[in-house]
């Protein structure tokens, strides 16, 4: 008896409630006319499509850095590196890892600079790195316009010049992770295999990169700064390198998003993927200093399970189509659940 | 006015937080125009007793005291410091409680303005009323002239020089019409020299005028300069109530520190002959916040124990903090020879010198983390240990196991009372806390170590274990140790030679075998002399007083 509460209480009663809430949605589903199968097929995709950017946060919660609100900014660098890829017209494996190595320098870069910022602001960095974020898209959107890129897929038709807001991957690397290795299993079930296994081997190399020395030393950072400083360990350095990771993962997982949605998402895109990252990885178990792959892993699934569920179900259920404002309610809300646990969670 | 009984009478107090007894049966008596020195080393009570007489909510919410405080023959029972202060108690307290914007005058008068009627006072009250500002800077300037000081009644707080802020305080408390009593509570510790001086002479020609002053210090020869009566407290007795006249430098040191000056604190190791100097220091200075340290030099030889006393805040921390590079420092120190560079806590580490804060949970711990952590922590960041090689050597990976061996072999060693090597350091008490920080020095293999208060918040048991696990290393393993501690007698049952630090200097350097009294006297600023003063020179100086 004992084990179940303790277990219980170790995966904690708000992930049991949405759990069976999510539980409750798949029942539902093949009643109102939702097919299961499909439903499965897209919770998985989009699982795969939001994992890293949720893993990203994880280097700076672990360094004390906090929840980086700021996660736009290696959202921009995973933009240059994708749109760098298809200027080039590098096209399948090549195109995909290719715009992730030209993300690498962008993200150091963008990375080295906002971490000295936030090593300035401690005790801000949430706060600070939000309006970092949010400034640097607004840059980015005069810098989409000016900078000479010439692929005619990318520009504005009319002017010649000038990124559009939206530019397909169709042709150059379009689900090129979904795809590899695929299962498909009837019409509408397929198992994304190349994307999950993607996914797995990143969380697996950040898992050991927080069990080296240095992870070590950035995890003691994060729960003692003072004990940390006393040990040898440069403070701001460590806080540095979890920012910088933090930005390069961020890169990453938005082309691995890119890559599965089929389109470049430009100017003010940016902004919206923070909050749902950082929503899941707080219903994943996270707290503001701690978080682990299965914080990363669990609040994902939750989250994106939610959220693709609750707006097809309830549409289904009310016969109209309004699955992107339940989309928007049900996300916003979720955030906010989520930001008030935060309070709680803290030492 | 009560001109034949006393001003001020305290009986029988008595307080205890939580079953741990910090003032019993205390009581004296303070009659008008004295001035009564109140002395006791740290945590003796002089604190507590202070908040009791004036009514600290405090005091109230950790249970109340017992005993008796008569004002005028009356008895008295102060519900908040308000009431205190209508009854004519006035106090200075050691940090400054003034606001740095505001001038001298509207300090000194602060909430009690003399005011004047508008016309909004028709409609709205006296709360319209508007400031006469001539009358207030009166009634400052009488303030001050009564002090007997030079304060610029128009100067804003913030510009002042840290005396004449001390001045002001006390001229607020003396501009209340009614204060009879007036306390001070260190009031020349931030003082220069001069500056104390005047301190003192204005003190005593407000006694002339009456007033009753308790003026609490830890600098003996103030004490012994102006008071009449002298009040020594320790742990929590009042262990001497004598009249000033007659009384030396030297007999309030033995009263204030002696557990008993027949010295019966237990056996003392032989004093061994240690030859070979292992670390040095000249010229250290550590800019530590409350803790600074001006001018340290000082030798240690090849397994010594070296121990470094004095009371709070006189710089006795800053000293190991500043050697491992915790806090700005500068000066020279060497290591088996080598020079260690300073502000940079990795080297120290891997010159062989390992420390362990006298900050237990702040700097001493993780407390999130488990034991294995902790305890491992330092030696895979400095050394490289407990880390094994994955991919052929490409990188490396903490070794958990190693981790647990070492773990389990210093909870077995020292005695550690946990659940296993996985609990969080958060969980266990005190005692064992700190055993963990000793572990996680040891686990560097040091050549030097440093202790800092390492028994502080620790019960008896726990410290007995403590202070016999260095010792053992000591021993064993030669390894040379640099003890910090507040207390004297714990310094004096396990070092070879120790340092008192005052003022940021090194008063003296004494066996532990040397009379209480003469550590009294170097702890309490007594010498002059700037540093290694010998017992000699500690001696000539008693007679001065």
């Amino acid at each position: 008896m004992r084990d179940i509460k303790t277990s219980i209480q170790d995966f904690g009663w708000p992930r049991i409630i949405i759990f069976i809430f999510l539980i409750v949605l798949f029942i539902l589903a093949p009643i109102v006319g939702v097919r299961l199968d499909a439903s499965i097929s897209d919770v998985l995709n989009r699982f795969g499509q939001y994992a890293i950017l949720v893993l990203a946060l994880v280097p700076m919660i672990q360094s004390g850095c906090g929840l980086n609100f700021g996660l736009a900014l290696g959202i921009v660098a995973g933009l240059l590196g994708s749109t760098l890829s298809l200027q080039f017209e590098w096209r399948g494996f090549m195109g995909f890892f290719g715009a992730i190595a030209l993300s690498l320098p962008f993200s150091i870069i963008f990375g080295y600079i906002y971490g000295k910022l936030l090593n300035k602001v401690k005790g801000e960095e949430m706060t600070i790195g939000m309006y970092v974020g949010l400034s640097f898209v607004m840059i980015m959107c005069i810098m989409w316009l000016v900078l000479p890129y010439s692929n005619p897929q990318m520009v504005w038709g009319f002017a010649g010049k000038g990124l559009r807001t939206t530019i397909s991957t169709e042709g150059y690397w379009f689900k090129i992770l979904n795809n590899f290795l695929a299962v498909k299993i009837g019409q509408f079930f397929v198992f994304p295999t190349g994307l999950l296994l993607f996914v797995a081997i990143c969380c697996y190399l950040v898992w050991l990169f927080m069990r080296s020395r240095t992870g070590t030393a950035m995890t003691a950072v994060g729960s003692n700064p003072d004990f940390a400083r006393a040990s040898g360990v440069n403070a701001d350095k460590m806080r540095t390198i979890s920012v910088i990771m933090s930005t390069f993962l961020g890169a990453v997982g938005i082309i691995v998003y890119e890559q599965s949605f089929g389109f470049i998402q430009l100017y003010t895109a940016p902004n919206p993927m923070v909050f749902p990252a950082i929503a899941a990885i707080l219903i994943g178990g996270a707290s503001v200093n701690k978080a682990s792959m299965v914080n990363v892993v669990i609040g994902t699934f939750l989250f994106q399970g939610l959220l693709t569920m609750t707006p097809s179900v309830i549409n289904s259920i009310l016969q109209t189509d309004m699955s992107e404002v339940i989309r928007m309610i049900v996300s916003n809300g979720i955030i906010l659940y989520a930001l008030t646990r935060k309070a709680k969670v803290t030492k | 006015m009560g001109q034949t009984g006393p001003l001020l009478s305290l009986k029988n107090i008595s307080k205890d937080f939580y079953g741990n007894v910090v003032l019993q049966n205390v009581g004296f008596d303070l009659h008008e125009g004295e001035i009564l020195g109140l002395v006791g080393e740290n945590g003796a009570g002089k604190t507590t007793l202070m908040s009791i007489l004036f009514g600290m909510p405090v005091i109230a919410e950790t249970g109340g005291f017992t005993g008796t405080i008569e004002l005028n023959g009356q008895e008295m029972h102060f519900a908040s410091p308000f009431d205190a202060l209508d009854a004519g108690l006035g106090m200075v307290h050691q940090e400054f409680s003034l606001i740095p914007g505001f001038t001298t005058t509207e300090n000194i008068v602060l909430n009690r303005e003399s005011m004047k009627p508008s016309i909004l006072n028709d409609a709205f009250g006296d709360r319209m009323s508007t400031l006469d500002r001539p009358e207030m800077k009166t009634r400052a300037v009488g303030a001050i002239k009564k002090l007997g000081v030079k304060l610029d009644p128009d100067m804003l707080v913030s510009e002042m020089p840290v005396g004449h802020k001390q001045f002001t305080e006390i001229a607020r408390e003396i501009s209340r019409k009614n204060t009879k009593i007036l306390i001070l509570d260190e009031p020349t510790a931030v003082l220069t020299e001069s500056e104390a001086l005047i301190l003192l002479d204005s003190l005593k020609k407000l006694a002339r005028e009456g007033v009753g002053i308790i003026f609490i210090s830890h600098r003996l020869r103030e004490v012994a300069q102006i008071a009449d009566q002298i009040v020594v407290l320790r742990d929590g007795v009042a262990v001497k109530n004598v009249p000033a006249a007659g009384v030396t430098i030297k007999d309030i040191a033995s009263w204030m520190v002696g557990r008993s000056i027949s010295g019966e604190a237990g056996p003392r190791e032989e004093s061994r002959a240690l030859e070979e100097e292992i670390f040095s220091v000249e010229h250290l200075w550590v800019d530590m916040p409350g803790e600074s340290v001006r001018d340290v030099g000082f030798s240690v030889n090849k397994g010594e124990i070296f121990g470094i006393g004095g009371l709070a805040g006189q710089g006795k921390l800053g000293i190991p903090n500043g050697i491992m590079g915790l806090y700005p420092a500068g000066g020279t120190v060497h290591l088996e020879g080598k020079e260690i560079s300073l502000n940079n806590p990795a080297a120290a580490l891997k010159a062989g010198m390992s420390f362990v804060s006298e900050d237990r949970r702040g700097v001493g711990l993780l407390l999130d983390e488990s034991l294995e952590w902790n305890i491992a922590f330092t030696a895979i960041q400095i050394h490289g240990q407990y880390l094994k090689p994955v991919l052929g050597g490409l990188f490396t990976q903490r070794d958990s196991k190693a981790m647990e061996g070492l773990c389990k072999e210093y909870i077995q060693l020292l005695d550690i009372k946990c659940t296993g090597t996985k609990q969080k350091a958060k969980e266990l008490s005190g005692g064992n806390q700190q055993k963990i920080c000793l572990a996680k020095a040891f686990a560097m293999k040091p050549n030097v170590l440093f202790v800092s208060e390492p028994t502080r918040g620790i019960d008896v048991g726990a410290k007995k274990l403590v202070i016999d696990t260095l010792k053992k290393y000591n021993r064993e393993y030669g390894t040379t140790i640099i003890m910090i501690s507040s207390e004297l007698e714990e310094l004096r049952s396990i070092c070879d030679r120790i340092a008192i630090i005052d003022e940021g200097k090194i008063a003296g350097i004494l066996p532990p075998s040397a009379d209480v009294a003469e550590f009294g006297i170097l702890m309490a600023g007594a010498t002059d002399s700037p540093s290694k003063t010998k017992r000699q020179s500690a001696a000539e100086e008693a007679p001065r007083a």
